[in-house]
């Protein structure tokens, strides 16, 4: 199955979903995704048989250490691509083409690493060669809003929508999760990104996003995004971690997080 | 120098603020970042590191006024000495237009850089099995044939001027003159900005140069620490020091906590 991730690095991620998915069996997953936790999260379960991706990061922190484990261990294939291509890669996909023209990756090293890749000519006047990024047609999308309501419209109120309303677009399924489900919304009309006729399932998860950032509710927890790193850096602690806060539910979850922070507060 | 960043007199009688004092490699090294965007116009300066943010900040105050700068996410900022100001909106989709349309010179990290100026921050090693995963290409290869582009390298050294990067995120002169046609029409490696000297590309066939060394570094210790050959005129120019006015920018408005002195040593 291919799985779309919304969001941007460590950024309003769908982090509730993931944790979800996390305790399914569901596995052999290509995940397509601007990287960040996420991809951390479902390669340190072993659930990503290959990455689609033009980064991994944590943003505050550059590296996204499962991420580069599973890498430096060969546990997933990686499909390195630009930045441009990656967003006309969704779009083709959204627009039910086969491929885009884009001048980003010429010359660079990623169609050599990437057999798959070709390029397409121009059939005018300049006939310029340009690479063709094939679409990204999703199995399945996961978003996170900052509101929505039950039939599936979708409000991001932060700075910016990243590439979510597009991967719900080249999805065939997609499932957005929110801060609150309202029954009237608010607020400017260009806030209302996500269309319900893209939308499968509306899920309510408050804090669903941690530990990445969901403006304007909430920044990033950038000490749990700490904590994170460290036990990523070790198998013991990160079995404890594991223990501690991704065996139970999403309410179990948000319990841990609170307790560990009420704790690590009086630490400070 | 690290001083508090609240109160208009902070530093008073240091010489930080008012444009006095020992110039730091720090500070060298901002206004040879902000150089680079020298005669450029409309353009958005956009920048990875803190050096670089300053150096095209400095430009937008002096010389290069109508360059676009953001708040490092979605907004432009209309005044820099106020992040909080904002021109305009600049999510991460618009950027990547932006850069499409050319109208950008950005200043890029590197883990890796060759004589022709190939950038690598993807990872180190066999790509397909890397001993040390970084990053990810990111926008490197669409930043690199779409518009002009610099380099900032905070540590000058052998394991970042290579003779071959392990990944081509970045395309370099010699790559994008062998794909040619649409690679090579909008491509322009500008200068690369280390804690030691200045490199540019002014040569025949577009081979790293030595355009400058900073104020105390000599040429030896710069082809010491670079890992290719590079080439060096018979006279090589001292990096311009900052004007007083530069110093009292930089000091007074732009960074007044100092945290250009935490990415560059010495």
């Amino acid at each position: 199955m291919t799985v779309g991730i919304g969001g941007w690095g460590a950024r309003r991620k769908p982090m509730a979903l993931v944790r979800a998915l996390l305790r399914t069996d569901v596995t052999d997953l290509t995940v397509v995704s601007c990287g960040g936790p996420d991809v951390g999260l479902l390669a340190a379960a072993g659930r990503i048989r290959k990455l689609v991706a033009p980064f991994v990061t944590l943003d505050s922190v550059p590296l996204e250490p499962h991420f580069r484990a599973a890498r430096e261990a060969g546990a997933l294939q990686f499909e390195e691509w630009d930045e441009s291509m990656f967003l006309w890669g969704l779009t083709a996909a959204a627009h039910r083409l086969p491929f885009m023209p884009v001048r980003g990756g010429l010359g660079s090293d990623i169609p050599r690493r990437n057999p798959r890749l070709r390029t397409v000519t121009s059939p005018y006047e300049d006939g310029e060669e340009l690479l063709a990024a094939p679409a990204l047609t999703l199995d399945v999308a996961l978003v996170h809003m900052n509101r929505a309501d039950v039939r599936g419209n979708g409000q991001s109120l932060g700075p910016d929508p990243y590439f979510d309303d597009l991967f719900t677009e080249a999805a065939e399924r997609a499932y957005l999760s929110c801060e609150q489900v309202v029954e009237r919304f608010t607020g400017p009309p260009q806030s209302l990104l996500v269309q319900r006729q893209n939308v499968t399932g509306v899920l309510h998860t408050p804090r669903g996003a941690h530990f990445t950032s969901c403006a304007p509710d909430y920044a990033r927890d950038e000490a749990f995004q700490r904590a994170y790193v460290r036990a990523a850096g070790e198998p013991d602690a990160w079995r404890e971690f594991e223990a501690r806060f991704l065996t139970g539910d999403e309410a179990a979850y948000q319990r841990a997080v609170e307790a560990h922070c009420a704790r690590e507060g009086a630490a400070r | 120098m690290t001083t508090p960043g609240t109160g208009s007199g902070a530093g008073a009688g240091t010489g930080i603020g008012d444009g006095t004092g020992t110039v730091t490699r720090a500070e060298v090294c901002v206004v040879a970042c902000a150089e680079a965007w020298r005669g450029d116009g409309e353009v958005l300066a956009a920048t990875a590191g803190t050096v670089p943010m300053l150096g095209a900040r400095l430009a937008r105050l002096t010389f290069s006024p109508r360059l676009l700068l953001t708040d490092g996410e979605a907004m432009l900022l209309s005044t820099p000495e106020d992040p909080a100001s904002a021109e305009g909106w600049l999510p991460y989709r618009k950027h990547l237009s932006v850069a499409a349309r050319g109208k950008r010179h950005m200043m890029m990290g590197a883990s890796q850089l060759d004589r022709y100026g190939n950038q690598n921050i993807s990872c180190i090693g066999d790509w397909a099995r890397p001993v040390r995963q970084l990053l990810g290409a990111r926008g490197a290869p669409s930043n690199t044939v779409n518009h002009p582009v610099s380099y900032w390298v905070p540590r000058h050294s052998p394991r970042v001027f290579v003779p071959r990067v392990d990944m081509v995120s970045g395309v370099g002169h010699d790559r994008a003159a062998e794909a040619g046609g649409a690679a090579a029409r909008f491509h322009g490696l500008r200068r690369v900005v280390t804690d030691l000297a200045v490199l540019d590309f002014a040569t025949p066939d577009h081979r790293m140069r030595l355009a400058s060394v900073h104020p105390g570094v000599t040429v030896a210790q710069v082809r010491e620490q670079t890992g290719f050959e590079l080439v060096v005129p018979d006279q090589v120019p001292v990096t311009r020091e900052p004007t007083p006015e530069e110093l009292r920018l930089l000091r007074g408005v732009l960074d007044r906590q100092g945290t250009r002195d935490r990415e560059v040593r010495g």
